[in-house]
């Protein structure tokens, strides 16, 4: 078999007495999208974390694409081709939408040890901004200051940070957070459309949402990875029911 | 927004303008005492003008930046001293001590951050004073008279109040010049998202520390410059430069003119010195004067002067 492109292998997180990833094994091939669901509190940012090098695992690794980066910092991991979106929005406030982008683009474009040239004068990397923010809808508030676009808007700038980094992985920690319905399905439609160039994982809680994008979801509860299937096996399984759906029906339907 | 920077644009002009002109002003009224009054002011600006690389657009408080303006003053001091009073030689002693100075700081104190790189970068400057206080053989704690100001040949004479004077104009421009590139140049940009989040920075891949580092290193070198010039401009370098109500001075030079503005800082060192100044000679208790005066601009005044004007304009 191939080696698949994102390999967690017995990955283990404490926070004092609690276990907040308990031996999780995961994989993620290419071009394939893989969600992680879960009841609040499941460990499902933790692991994300993990997997960016914003917190250090205490057992076990993670391999991309074959090459061992369990002690590598996110930099690093990052110019190998591993991005991520925050749960809780994480941009740059007082810079534009265009210059938010743009930095992730500058961060893969060479050297930025240059002191004198006018970088938001550099034509190359305002027209990866502008393509990325196009690719997201939101190409017309390039402009805008970040703290005076909407919830939705950041979420979309988000992703198109993201993009601009070129990955192979897209780390996705519940992009819907926040987003009416429109917003919601707008998200999804780009993210079925995302599948073709990158590989996702994603966190989420919208279950309408993941049951229509996910190739692959793992159910996380406890820390503990309890089932992981196809969308058909997961939804079929006794012991996910129990756990997760049964207990959160809410959640389910209200997607 | 627009007519708010011009406002600003203006009012830099106009601060520009009038340094500019000041050595003939006190030429033609015979004043020497202001031309004196504002190179000490120039000086210190190119000083508060290097913090707020670091202070203002990289979000890095550092409260020990008057060791610079020692290491750069006791560069020049003790070359002299020990007879080598070339001016070319003790300005590149001067900026590179300071330069080594900030890396080995820098690469320890950026290690923390908040309260913690406020506290440690403090802790250093007071270890800079107390090692200056111990050279005896340079004046230990009374200090030490430089007798020859830096000698750059026919170039200049640092003993010509005027020549002197617009020397240090230069540098202070330059600086501004040098900042105003840097800021906006791509290592600029990547400075100031690591002021506005650190971890969305690492997570698109910035090396932070690395980037924090270097902009501390040119912060530092360029106050070594305005200490070479403090001390040629007093004759004198003691421990006092260094210690930490130096650094606080700096900090509310800043503060006051509006932190990461490329000309907020001058304007800040103007307006703290000339105050200091005009209210010391009312009276002796003229900090009693100074304190409330700064708490009300900087609690009313968010941004500072260069804050104040913009809001001033909009309003």
């Amino acid at each position: 078999m191939a080696e698949p492109l994102l390999r967690v292998d017995n990955l283990v997180r404490r926070f004092g007495g609690i276990v907040a990833t308990d031996h999780v094994c995961l994989d993620v091939a290419k071009g394939e999208i893989h969600a992680i669901i879960g009841p609040n509190g499941a460990g499902k940012t933790t692991l994300i974390s993990q997997l960016t090098g914003h917190l250090a695992p205490h057992g076990g690794s993670v391999y991309l694409a074959g090459r061992d980066i369990t002690a590598m910092p996110a930099y690093r991991r990052c110019a190998l081709g591993l991005a991520r979106s925050f749960q809780i929005t994480s941009l740059l406030p007082d810079f534009t939408a265009a210059d938010n982008v743009a930095l992730a683009a500058q961060a893969h474009d060479g050297s930025s040890f240059r002191f004198f040239g006018n970088a938001r004068k550099e034509r190359g990397l305002r027209d990866a901004a502008h393509a990325a923010l196009a690719r997201v809808g939101i190409e017309d508030r390039a402009d805008v200051p970040v703290a005076r676009l909407s919830h939705g808007e950041q979420r979309e700038l988000e992703l198109a940070v993201a993009l601009a980094t070129r990955p192979q992985l897209l780390l996705l920690d519940e992009p819907m957070a926040g987003l009416g319905v429109t917003e919601s399905a707008e998200m999804v439609k780009l993210l079925a459309e995302l599948r073709r160039e990158v590989s996702i994982v994603l966190v989420e809680h919208d279950m309408e949402a993941v049951f229509a994008l996910a190739d692959r979801i793992s159910v996380l509860v406890y820390g503990r990875i309890i089932a992981s299937g196809t969308p058909d096996q997961i939804r079929a399984n006794d012991e996910v029911k129990r756990a997760y759906l049964g207990d959160q029906h809410v959640v389910v339907k209200h997607g | 927004m627009k007519s708010s920077l011009n406002v600003s644009a203006f009012v830099a002009a106009l601060v520009v303008a009038g340094l500019v002109l000041l050595p003939v002003y006190s030429n033609l009224t015979g004043n020497i005492f202001i031309l004196t009054l504002f190179t000490r002011i120039v000086i210190l600006a190119l000083a508060a003008v290097s913090l707020n690389l670091i202070l203002g657009y990289g979000g890095m408080p550092s409260f020990g930046h008057a060791a610079y303006l020692g290491i750069g003053g006791y560069a020049v001091g003790i070359l002299a001293q020990e007879g080598i009073g070339s001016g070319y030689a003790q300005f590149a002693v001067a900026l590179a001590a300071s330069a080594a100075y900030a890396l080995v700081i820098g690469a320890l104190s950026l290690r923390t951050r908040g309260v913690y790189f406020i506290m440690i970068t403090l802790a250093f400057a007071q270890m800079a004073y107390y090692v200056a206080s111990g050279l005896a053989r340079y004046g230990g704690d009374d200090g030490l008279t430089i007798y020859t100001r830096s000698d750059f040949g026919s170039l200049i004479s640092l003993s010509n109040r005027v020549q002197f004077y617009y020397l240090c104009l230069a540098c202070l421009l330059a600086t501004v010049f040098l900042i105003w590139r840097i800021v906006n140049s791509r290592f600029g940009l990547v400075v100031q998202g690591l002021r506005s989040n650190e971890q969305r920075m690492q997570a698109i891949g910035f090396p932070s520390k690395r980037y924090k580092l270097v902009a501390f290193v040119i912060a530092g070198t360029l106050c070594g410059l305005s200490g070479a010039l403090l001390a040629n401009n007093t004759d004198f370098v003691s421990p006092a430069v260094m210690y930490w109500t130096r650094s606080g001075d700096l900090m509310v030079m800043v503060i006051l003119g509006g932190m990461g503005t490329l000309v907020g800082p001058v304007i800040g060192a103007v307006v703290y010195l000339l105050l200091e100044e005009l209210l010391s000679q009312i009276t002796e208790y003229w900090a009693l004067i100074m304190g409330p005066l700064l708490l009300l601009i900087v609690l009313f005044g968010r941004g500072g002067i260069m804050g104040l004007l913009g809001r001033l304009n909009r309003g």
